[in-house]
């Protein structure tokens, strides 16, 4: 009912299709980046084109190494929305268990949970995921994905479990209590269709936010590294030579501005047709 | 009173906890660093065993931590492997980055309630559609994608900031960084007192203060906009902690010499004892701050205070 709602609500407004569009393009491209570039990862690059701006048969010019940046930046659509969608998707899964658990039965095992989410949560981002990925050099994209779920669990869990408290001591959940449901039955089927919209909207914010915080990290060189493809990565290389060559800089800059938008701005919507005081 | 002992008593063990784990973290990091000291020559055992009693890296690691919390109650922050101590090393450089952080947050302070009261007042104008559009790409555009389009056209092209470096001292070497680093939290602030005002401004409460023939400027800035500062200051308190963490790249970029710079530039080199340092300050600073935010809440919402005591 509230999804269908939601649905007639979402679909006359226009920024949703805009967002929608662009999802679809960077999904697409993320799995089928041969049909959209020319090249491979990193092949047929040669050194003497290096750096050279957009001319005909390279519309986005060429990188550092001589490499088609069309190509390039297609092949790194790929890491951004596999880590950001992996990591949030794991980081609700957390959030819709802890949440459920210490907001269910309270007492010694919320306050349990409440103190360790705090204890996440006060970890600075840019340092301690630094700190991780120095200490372990060759990590790939799955890697990266358990360390950014690891610092990014618990702003999903702690608005999990207060929306679980305010349901928990509805009437309908002690009608089903009354019938003799089980814990695990009104968890699931009671409490969670009802507490999850708020949830379920920051979750769609985060995979933008997860997005720019890859990127952040593949910039300042901790990230993913060489031979892997992103979007950061090409911005870092893109920082020394951006005043000469601000192609460098503007392309990827501007294809992952617009993948993290879309993924804010469908959040936005979600958020708009969910809440009906704001109609 | 009680809902204050309660919340401190609550923050201390996340204190504990929260540097343990990062200390912990430091302490997993690869390699030996009394070795990496020694560059390519070869250390006699000898050597290599006063060195590491020395740095007490002969003992267990909760020992170890419970040195270095002893230590940080007399503001010994422990020393690097060169023998220098981490304070004196971090001594000039909180300077800048406190700058930078106040900077920051003195902008979204301002700038970011202003918008959103602008915005607010006029839900669904020019004025509202043009803040959100512009918030939700702030929001989207990395800081460094910012940082170094704001450097390319306010710096270099049209030369009205320094670009780089902090000769010019404060305000003048701080303002951009300082807009480029406060320009994520502004959008947010602006969108938080927007929503926030749309609300309350359709509650009974403002309808009845109209009612009573009030001016229109008492209604939104006395009884509508301070109930809608409520989730803005949340937002502003635990921020001021995300600043001085997150300055570590607005600092690369403008080239400041805060303590951002100098840790990244220790979690390279394996300088563990500046890393733990570094981020125990900053949990500490980003604890107190959620403290604060917490009793100030209460101060401002009567309702939290009764229903949490």
């Amino acid at each position: 009912m509230l999804a269908r709602d939601a649905w007639r609500e979402m679909r006359g407004r226009v920024v949703f299709w805009l967002s929608a569009v662009v999802l679809a393009l960077a999904v697409a491209m993320a799995a089928v980046p041969g049909v959209f570039a020319a090249m491979g990862p990193n092949e047929r690059c040669e050194l003497r084109m290096s750096k050279r701006g957009p001319a005909s048969g390279a519309v986005f010019g060429y990188d550092l190494q001589g490499c088609d940046y069309w190509s390039q930046i297609v092949h790194g659509t790929r890491a951004s929305i596999m880590i950001g969608i992996a990591v949030t998707v794991a980081a609700l899964a957390i959030a819709i268990v802890l949440g459920l658990l210490g907001g269910y039965y309270g007492g010694l095992l919320d306050a349990l949970i409440s103190r360790v989410t705090d204890v996440f949560f006060g970890i600075p981002f840019v340092l301690g995921a630094t700190v991780v990925l120095v200490a372990f050099p060759d990590h790939g994209i799955w890697a990266m994905t358990l360390v950014l779920v690891l610092l990014g669990w618990t702003t999903m869990t702690r608005l999990m479990r207060g929306q679980v408290i305010a349901v928990r001591n509805m009437d309908f959940v002690e009608a089903a209590r009354m019938l003799g449901a089980s814990d695990r039955r009104i968890m699931f089927r009671h409490i969670l269709p009802n507490a999850i919209a708020p949830v379920f909207v920051v979750a769609m914010l985060n995979v933008g936010n997860v997005i720019a915080g890859e990127a952040t990290l593949d910039y300042l060189g901790v990230g993913l590294q060489y031979p892997d493809v992103s979007w950061g990565l090409q911005l870092n290389v893109a920082q020394s030579f951006f005043a000469e060559y601000p192609h460098l800089l503007v392309f990827p800059a501007l294809f992952l501005t617009a993948a993290v938008l879309s993924f804010l701005t469908l959040g936005d919507v979600v958020r708009d047709a969910l809440d009906p005081r704001l109609r | 009173m009680r809902y204050a002992a309660h919340r401190l008593a609550q923050a201390v063990p996340v204190f504990f906890a929260t540097t343990f784990v990062i200390y912990a973290m430091v302490f997993v990091l690869p390699g030996d660093p009394i070795l990496a000291l020694a560059g390519d020559k070869p250390v006699p055992d000898q050597v290599l065993d006063v060195m590491r009693e020395h740095y007490h890296l002969d003992e267990p690691l909760l020992v170890q931590y419970g040195r270095y919390m002893l230590g940080l109650l007399h503001g010994d922050l422990g020393e690097t492997f060169t023998g220098q101590p981490v304070s004196e090393l971090l001594q000039d450089r909180w300077g800048v980055t406190a700058q930078l952080a106040a900077t920051a947050w003195i902008f979204e302070l301002a700038v970011g309630i202003a918008l959103g009261v602008v915005a607010g007042l006029r839900r669904g104008g020019i004025a509202d559609t043009a803040v959100l559009a512009g918030t939700t790409f702030v929001i989207a555009a990395p800081v460094f994608v910012v940082g170094y389009t704001a450097q390319i056209v306010f710096g270099l092209n049209l030369g009205l900031f320094p670009t780089a470096g902090t000769d010019e001292g404060w305000p003048g070497s701080y303002l951009l960084p300082g807009m480029v680093l406060g320009s994520f939290g502004l959008a947010y602030v602006a969108r938080l007192t927007r929503t926030a005002l749309v609300e309350n401004l359709r509650s009974d409460y403002v309808r009845t203060a109209t009612a009573k023939g009030m001016r229109r400027r008492r209604v939104v800035g006395v009884h509508a906009l301070r109930n809608s500062l409520i989730p803005v200051v949340t937002f502003l308190g635990v921020d001021f902690g995300n600043l001085m963490a997150g300055a570590v790249v607005t600092e690369g970029i403008f080239n400041l010499p805060g303590i951002g710079q100098q840790v990244f530039q220790s979690i390279q080199l394996q300088e563990g004892p500046v890393v733990v340092g570094v981020t125990t300050v900053l949990v500490m600073i980003f604890i107190a701050a959620n403290l604060a935010v917490d009793l100030l809440y209460g101060v401002l919402d009567p309702r939290i205070r009764r229903a949490r005591a």
